[in-house]
């Protein structure tokens, strides 16, 4: 508190006494950059927008409207709704390994609402995404109530939903009953409406937890969960949302997937696009030991698995070195993460 | 917000009032018996520092007075009137607030952010951080409280810094109860001392009522006007500061230590340091 000067601006950047810097459009230059290698999403978005000129200068059909639709809709938008709610379980200190399951049980809970109890379709979605946060508060509960371990909770009603998955349909798709098609086609299976929910989601994902009191809770509960309950923050019912609407957009992605293939699929969700969300929001800045996280870095963190993806799709290279490079990008993205941190802190001492 | 006017605490002082009795105050965990009969009193205006050793109970009967947990047994009287705190916020909500040894700050977030937490001012369902930010910088400017810029993120700030902010956003709401949870822990002597002026600050306001708990007797027995000695979860010591000195009260916890050693000793068990 001592060596403490009052300084009153709102910009943390430059400590007190420190000279001003030249005003040369060098020096500009630099503290623009440093400015912007402080932000979270800073490696990432370098990252992403180098991947994506790579792309399409290696080919000509990169931004061309099929490609840009299935590079966004398909290959990243599922990714980018998932990783909304793993960063908020993230930030607060948890993990839903379940998520993907929650996704695969959904498409599945309509078609047996519609077929086998006649629901009409707009009921049986509602049901079946009322599934999925009856799931994260199952997750909740035996994580928060109960005292286990999110990691192994979730394991467990990953497992559980896949086999009753695998139950009930004999482990054999079905196709996506007619009477949702017209309400599919909002969700997912129009061009567009894919990567526009997840813009959407995104954008409110990130605007309640940087704006809203929910969101500054989260960071509390995960970095400090004492603190948060000495200042009298219900942890238990900020944990419990967070599960929540991580199952509920788990169960909407699976809809939209399945509307999407127009095909409802035993083997699709399980644990890849839940590890895909996680690895976007890890690459995107979002640290795994909780208080640390960000929606749009995790959005970012999205394209570039997406980009990837698609990218190597359409330059005719193999998928199956792909997971080496993205299990490589998060080990970057990791040390680059560590390293900009200690950046951070050189920058404000 | 309700507060007591310096005229009117002085007022109830004369009168003989308390604005906080304890009774009877026990707390058990499972097997484990933190306190056992706890009797206290603060008056109004009042400074007391709560000393003791550590593992005496003395956190644990401040997590009761602040609501954070309940009581096993025993009863509390605020202004006369027996209360039972629901939770932290139930007790904010009647005028008692704690700074915790921990401090309760949010590493991640800014000095703004958590100057507000959990009391957040919102416009609709956003936060208004820029009222937030003008109110954090008026707050601790009152108080004489300097630090870069209150945008900051706390990790950034030091030690006393902290102590100092957690200590003007318990005192933010006006509360009629402070406790302060070893404010001077793991502080150097010239942070200390900045503490303990804020503290001398309130007092001289008289709006608020004030329980210092200390296992450093030097440091805050000047800014007390009375101490009590917590010992094996029960007051054993009750003097006004001018009657007591640090020799005085050492002696009486290293007594209990050696009382305690000979007792084991005499048992044939080996002797070791209570947790």
């Amino acid at each position: 508190m001592s060596e403490a000067v009052e300084h009153r601006t709102d910009r943390p950047g430059r400590p007190p006494g420190e000279t001003p810097p030249r005003r040369g459009s060098l020096s500009f230059l630099r503290s623009a950059g440093a400015l912007f290698l402080r932000q979270r999403e800073a490696t990432v978005l370098v990252v992403a927008v180098a991947l994506i000129i790579y792309f399409a200068l290696a080919s000509s059909n990169f931004l061309g409207k099929s490609n840009l639709i299935t590079w966004l809709s398909e290959d990243t938008a599922y990714i980018a709704v998932l990783a909304v709610g793993e960063v908020l379980l993230l930030i607060c200190g948890e993990i839903d390994l379940s998520v993907g399951f929650i996704y695969t049980f959904s498409p599945f809970l309509t078609y047996y609402l519609i077929s086998y109890y006649h629901f009409p379709g707009i009921l049986a979605i509602i049901v079946s995404l009322i599934m999925g946060i009856a799931v994260g508060w199952i997750n909740a509960f035996l994580t928060v109530t109960v005292g286990l371990p999110s990691f192994i909770t979730t394991l467990g009603t990953g497992f559980v939903l896949l086999g009753l998955v695998d139950t009930t349909s004999h482990a054999e798709p079905v196709p996506v009953p007619p009477g949702v098609q017209s309400i599919g086609h909002w969700m997912s299976s129009y061009a567009w409406s894919e990567i526009s929910w997840a813009v959407a989601l995104v954008l409110l994902g990130h605007i309640v937890l940087t704006r809203t009191r929910w969101g500054l809770h989260t960071v509390a509960v995960g970095g400090n969960l004492l603190g948060a309950q000495e200042a009298g923050i219900k942890v238990k019912r900020i944990k419990y949302g967070n599960f929540m609407i991580t199952g509920l957009l788990g169960a909407f992605v699976g809809l939209q997937v399945a509307f999407q293939t127009n095909t409802i699929d035993p083997t699709a969700g399980g644990y890849q696009p839940m590890f895909y969300a996680v690895t976007a929001a890890v690459i995107g800045g979002t640290a795994m030991l909780g208080g640390v996280g960000t929606i749009l870095g995790a959005f970012l963190g999205a394209i570039v698995l997406g980009t990837l993806t698609d990218g190597f799709s359409i330059i005719g290279i193999s998928a199956n070195p792909l997971d080496i490079i993205f299990g490589g990008a998060i080990l970057i993205a990791m040390i680059a993460n560590v390293q900009l941190a200690k950046l951070r802190e050189a920058g404000r001492s | 917000m309700t507060t007591t006017t310096p005229e009117g605490a002085a007022a109830a002082a004369a009168a003989g009032g308390d604005i906080l009795r304890v009774e009877h105050i026990s707390k058990r965990y499972g097997a484990v018996t933190a306190l056992t009969d706890v009797n206290m009193h603060l008056g109004y205006g009042e400074v007391l520092g709560l000393l003791g050793d550590n593992g005496a109970g003395k956190s644990t009967l401040l997590k009761i007075l602040c609501g954070f947990q309940p009581a096993t047994s025993g009863r509390i009287l605020l202004e006369g009137q027996e209360v039972v705190f629901k939770s932290v916020d139930d007790a904010r909500a009647r005028g008692i607030d704690a700074v915790y040894q921990d401090l309760a700050l949010v590493n991640q977030l800014s000095v703004f952010h958590n100057m507000f937490l959990n009391r957040e001012q919102n416009s609709g369902p956003l936060l208004n951080n820029r009222a937030m930010r003008k109110l954090a910088r008026e707050h601790l400017e009152e108080m004489g409280i300097k630090i870069p810029s209150v945008n900051v993120e706390v990790a950034k700030l030091s030690g006393g810094q902290r102590q100092a902010i957690a200590v003007a956003r318990s005192v933010y709401s006006n509360p009629k109860i402070l406790l302060l949870d070893e404010p001077l822990a793991a502080m150097g002597v010239k942070e200390g001392a900045i503490i303990l002026d804020l503290v001398r600050q309130l007092k001289e306001q008289g709006n608020v009522s004030i329980i210092i708990i200390a296992h450093n007797y030097g440091q805050v027995l000047e800014v007390c006007d009375r101490v009590n000695l917590i010992q094996h979860g029960e007051i054993t010591y009750d003097k006004r500061s001018a009657e007591t000195s640090v020799t005085e009260l050492t002696e009486m916890v290293v007594a209990e230590y050696r009382q305690a050693l000979e007792e084991r000793q005499r048992l044939g068990q080996h002797p070791h340091i209570p947790s």
